[in-house]
């Protein structure tokens, strides 16, 4: 790669988002603003080794797709009053130097619209990679495992209704900025567990998609920097990605948290992941967010496995239980109950829930199970609770892992 | 922009509710329409009928049929409707929120198609 074409590939990925946001916010029209960006990117390419990478390239690529809008614009005999309102926002001095002094950074803007509650989940999270991300629609369905056909209609649907419905183009006012706030972390952190434990299919670690989930919660929080759980959510992911490197084997087996070998988790990330993570803790307003990072980080930083603080894990999930209740929650509590107290204080949680019925088709409830009864040494009810698990375990490599303890179980000691 | 919002709701639920709990909801869309059109969002709106009062018609082969009842049979029907005038969906969305039908049943937020 060429210094130039490594330049650009740097400033796609730092500026896609900020120029499709800016030229959304100054056309109102998604698919334009994406073809200009697209155009000003390829023309980097073939002006940059000419003319030299621009000082602030970002700025250089948004003059650049704002006047290739304005040059389709005068093309389409009906884009007239557009025109003139695209015109006045594009003053023609030379490229490099203006910028846009809008109050708040359009990529906000950007996000907030992407993952409004009145678009579906599927919809929110397919918009995000593709204008903030600048995944191809190629790259999308392959990464959601569906036909291109099928990913194209959905964002072409959700554009529609973004128009049509008159979704605004906006941060939300204060009364209803959690709320919504919330949502844009919720659809985050999807694409981050989709890529972390992929839903189907035999690739355990999506890494591409984690790293898209947490660059983008890396570019809220430096938008939203009073937010603490923009800041806990990024902590939260750093951690989790931090082990990525120790949770499949050579062989491509899931291994557990207890026998991973902390030597191949990433250092760097857990340093960072802490950080974030205190200070966020320091403005004294805890949330989901937070703890599950204050959890992740029980784990990064302990020495090995024994010395893992499950007492303190166990009071985290319940104080997690407290703010968000749900029986995935319970179930995680449980494991850290069976830690701290015993394997059968947790049995006890998790029969609660298997009696509950909340889970019943969620793979982890009976694999839990199994697991707690191995450890008890009844291996014969360990072996059902396996099968049960092995029914219902979506992703191939965890399955390999159940089938391996259930052959221990039938045949063990 | 302009939005129809329909309000969808148990109409057998409604029918059972006390005389005195039915005259409060009463009172509650009263306030509702009084606030809303004085913020100037509110273009319209009606109570409707039951669906034990609807009729349905289509025309077939030039042919008018008519039958008893509404289209389909859900579990919730559309009590009433208001149209309003909002700024955008989060606007309409706001509105919505404050009919008070929204607390026992749901609200359908749709975008007039202008022509």
């Amino acid at each position: 790669m060429t210094a130039v074409e490594a330049a650009v590939a740097v400033a796609f990925r730092e500026e896609w988002g900020r120029v499709v946001a800016t030229l959304i916010r100054v056309t109102g029209d998604w698919d334009l603003a994406e073809e200009c960006a697209q155009e000003a990117f390829a023309l980097a390419l073939e002006r940059w080794p000419r003319d030299g990478i621009p000082r602030v390239p970002g700025a250089w690529l948004t003059t650049t797709a704002r006047n290739r809008a304005v040059d389709r614009l005068r093309r389409a005999s009906t884009g007239a009053a557009k025109l003139q309102e695209v015109a006045v926002l594009s003053p023609p001095s030379e490229p490099g130097i203006s910028d846009d002094s809008g109050v708040e950074d359009d990529r906000l803007r950007l996000i907030f619209t992407c993952c409004h509650p009145a678009l579906s989940t599927e919809a929110r999270i397919a918009l995000t990679l593709r204008t903030l991300a600048g995944l191809t629609t190629a790259e999308i369905a392959c990464a959601f495992l569906v036909p291109e056909p099928t990913m194209a209609q959905r964002l072409v649907r959700a554009k529609h209704k973004i128009r049509n419905a008159g979704i605004p183009y906006r941060v939300p006012p204060a009364h209803v900025l959690p709320e919504r706030t919330s949502s844009v972390l919720g659809v985050l952190y999807l694409l981050f567990n989709e890529g972390y434990a992929a839903s189907a299919g035999a690739e355990l670690v999506r890494d591409g998609l984690c790293v898209e989930a947490i660059d983008l919660a890396r570019t809220l929080a430096s938008l939203m920097p009073d937010e603490p759980e923009v800041a806990g959510l990024l902590a939260l992911m750093v951690l989790q990605h931090s082990r990525r490197d120790a949770r499949v084997d050579d062989a491509g087996n899931l291994v557990l948290l207890e026998q991973q070998d902390r030597a191949q988790w990433d250092a760097d990330a857990i340093r960072e992941g802490v950080g974030l993570l205190e200070a966020a803790l320091r403005r004294g307003e805890p949330g989901p967010y937070q703890v599950q990072a204050a959890i992740a980080a029980c784990h990064a930083t302990a020495a090995d496995a024994r010395d893992t603080d499950w007492v303190e894990i166990a009071g985290l999930y319940g104080e997690l239980a407290r703010m968000v209740p749900s029986p995935v929650v319970e179930l995680n509590r449980a494991v850290a109950v069976a830690m701290a107290d015993g394997p059968e204080a947790g049995l006890r949680l998790v029969d609660a829930l298997d009696a509950s019925g909340a889970l019943a088709t969620y793979y982890l409830l009976p694999a839990t199970r199994a697991d707690l009864l191995r450890r008890l040494d009844r291996h014969d009810e360990a072996a059902i609770a396996y099968r049960a698990a092995l029914d219902l375990a979506p992703a191939d490599t965890e399955r390999r892992y159940l089938a391996r303890r259930l052959a221990e179980s039938t045949t063990g000691p | 922009m302009r939005y129809l919002l329909m309000i969808c709701l148990d109409e057998s639920a409604y029918a059972a509710l006390s005389p005195e709990a039915a005259a409060a909801s009463m009172a509650e869309y009263g306030e509702f329409s009084e606030k809303m059109g004085a913020r100037n969002v509110l273009q319209g709106g009606e109570r409707l009928r039951p669906t034990a009062d609807a009729t349905t018609v289509k025309v077939r082969d030039g042919e008018v049929i008519t039958s008893d009842g509404p289209f389909a049979e859900t579990k919730e029907q559309i009590g009433g409707y208001f149209v309003v005038d909002c700024k955008d969906l989060d606007e309409a969305i706001e509105v919505a929120s404050k009919i008070p039908g929204a607390r026992i049943g749901s609200i359908e937020v749709r975008p007039i198609w202008e022509m």
